[in-house]
């Protein structure tokens, strides 16, 4: 949550700059952050290898555990679908890309900004955000009606770390493998499946 | 976006072959935490510049909203589904 309050407060530091044009023409950084995103990308690729915990997790696990976001991908697909039926303004690709963040809002809405525009951006950062205080709020509600995998899918991405403690709260801490593993894998293919659908 | 798979792959292969060097992994970790808060910070203010966004940014939140609701409900309820189809053994 700490670092949603600072990713906010940058976010909303620079959108006074960008609506009161403190910036200098010419300064509106579109060139700079597509190198820094490329930087990111990078970066975001040497802690995924860097990580211990990945090999591990893959090796030590069966396979029905794959199942587990397997479905959170189908799920959120279905969902974000019937989201373009219902809304003309949105294109199927565009509501599945921002619904592929699964939560994970810094990386997904720049990467997003980056190739569909401003606009899809922010509506992916917002989703992303809501997709966590959702998770938050909902966890022991979703876990009594549907069972222990619900908060764990409701999560995403985010079930490896910021949702995790609410989560294993609300279905024991048993079950705290389960949603890293999960959280994860949807984690990993949060850059690879957004410009993939884009 | 071909680059971007590309940097990531090659990033991941360097990050397994330098993940022995601890300091190397703890800078590049700090070094990811900037460079996310230095593109939020281009994305607020190429928001900020972007009439069109600016002005419809009700539209915009109230879509984010129930893009969020149906992509977590869609979730849950898969996931549900899978949980009574393979799981319910436990």
């Amino acid at each position: 949550m700490r670092n949603t309050l600072i990713i906010l407060i940058f976010f909303v530091a620079g959108l006074f700059f960008g609506l009161f044009a403190f910036l200098p023409d010419g300064l509106d950084g579109e060139e700079m952050t597509l190198y820094v995103l490329y930087l990111l990308l990078f970066l975001v690729g040497i802690g995924v290898g860097a990580n211990r915990d990945t090999l591990k997790l893959l090796r030590s696990v069966n396979f029905r555990i794959f199942l587990i976001p397997l479905s959170v991908i189908l799920g959120t697909f279905l969902g974000t679908f019937v989201y373009s039926l219902l809304d003309p303004s949105i294109t199927l690709r565009e509501c599945w890309a921002v619904g592929s963040g699964f939560g994970y809002y810094s990386l997904s809405s720049v990467l997003i900004k980056e190739i569909a525009g401003e606009s899809l951006g922010v509506i992916a950062l917002l989703s992303n955000i809501i997709r966590e205080i959702l998770t938050l709020l909902l966890a022991p509600l979703l876990s009594r009606i549907f069972g222990y995998l619900a908060p764990i899918s409701a999560g995403g991405a985010t079930a490896m770390d910021t949702t995790l403690p609410i989560i294993t709260r609300s279905i024991g801490t048993e079950y705290a493998a389960v949603s890293v593993f999960s959280g994860l894998v949807l984690t990993l293919l949060v850059p690879f499946l957004v410009p993939l659908i884009l | 976006m071909i680059t971007v798979i590309v940097l990531l792959i090659a990033g991941i292969l360097v990050g397994f072959l330098l993940r022995n060097y601890r300091r190397i992994i703890v800078l590049s970790a700090k070094l990811t935490d900037a460079a996310i808060f230095l593109l939020l910070f281009f994305l607020g203010v190429s928001v900020g510049m972007n009439q069109q966004v600016v002005s419809n940014f009700r539209n915009i939140g109230l879509q984010a909203v129930l893009i969020t609701l149906l992509a977590t409900l869609g979730s849950v309820l898969v996931t549900y589904l899978f949980y009574r189809l393979f799981f319910r053994d436990r």
